[in-house]
């Protein structure tokens, strides 16, 4: 049942008969760095363009999008590799993001002016189905439900 | 952009998704009618691509090019990220990730048509 099977590489060293940390990078969590790798290239793409053909119509929004593009990328790469330090910078990202669509998209109700264009997180991600606003909750439980188990 | 083929590529995801689920609530891990499966997906998207191209070249334009460009390149790497992930997570959870990729793959489909027909009055 859904036993995470291992993979070719990055096997956490089981020492002295003490349970081994449960990767982040197996199993569900292959899911999760999936959707990641989507938002990476969504945000990636999506900022690329907008600060290369209309930067000056709204650099704010633009510089948003290039830095939530970089954040799934980094949350990405963290999740991918596992290990003590790919958690903590997943940890890192994943806080990092939830802040950030909760603040962009609290900002870009209040204040449109702010934003005249859309940023990923804008309206709490609501133009990708809200899951800007999932993805980061997900991240969060599941470090906390592989460390737990570790 | 070729109305039926756009179709075509969505329905065939669609069945995908549909069948991976199935896979994923009978608890297994994606096998080879998966990637044979998303081969197929990945061919319609090709020759999506490529008649798009195609009008493209031959002076129709896309509403949005730049944006439009962006989500053809995103389109044609979906299936083979789908596939090279369910490889890697032979267990059900790598047919998650299929049925995932099959349920984005309509969206982007959609999205790219609609950056084609965006034609600014």
């Amino acid at each position: 049942m859904a036993e995470p099977s291992t993979g070719t590489s990055e096997t956490e060293a089981s020492t002295a008969g003490e349970p081994p940390a449960r990767r982040t990078n197996s199993g569900p969590g292959r899911v999760l760095i999936a959707v990641y790798i989507l938002f990476a290239i969504a945000a990636t793409s999506r900022a690329t363009l907008q600060i290369a053909t209309k930067f000056h119509e709204a650099p704010v929004a633009y510089l948003l999008s290039a830095f939530a593009a970089v954040v799934y990328i980094v949350a990405t790469v963290g999740l991918a590799r596992g290990g003590p330090g790919g958690r903590r910078t997943a940890l890192v990202c994943c806080t990092v993001e939830l802040v950030g669509v909760l603040a962009v998209g609290a900002t870009s109700l209040l204040d449109r002016a702010l934003f005249p264009d859309d940023t990923v997180w804008s309206g709490f991600g609501q133009g990708y189905g809200y899951i800007p606003l999932v993805l980061p909750v997900l991240g969060l439980l599941w470090l906390r439900r592989t460390r737990e188990a570790a | 952009m070729n109305g039926s083929l756009v179709t075509v590529t969505i329905v065939l995801s669609l069945v995908l998704a549909g069948w991976s689920l199935i896979t994923t609530l009978r608890n297994r891990p994606p096998d080879l009618t998966h990637l044979v499966s998303l081969a197929i997906v990945e061919a319609s998207l090709l020759v999506l691509a490529g008649l798009a191209l195609a009008a493209w070249a031959g002076g129709e334009h896309p509403g949005e090019p730049g944006t439009f460009f962006g989500y053809l390149v995103t389109l044609v790497c979906l299936p083979p990220l789908a596939g090279v992930l369910a490889r890697m997570e032979p267990t059900r959870w790598g047919s998650v990730i299929v049925t995932v990729v099959c349920l984005v793959i309509p969206v982007v489909v959609v999205r790219l048509q609609q950056t084609w027909e965006v034609t600014g009055g």
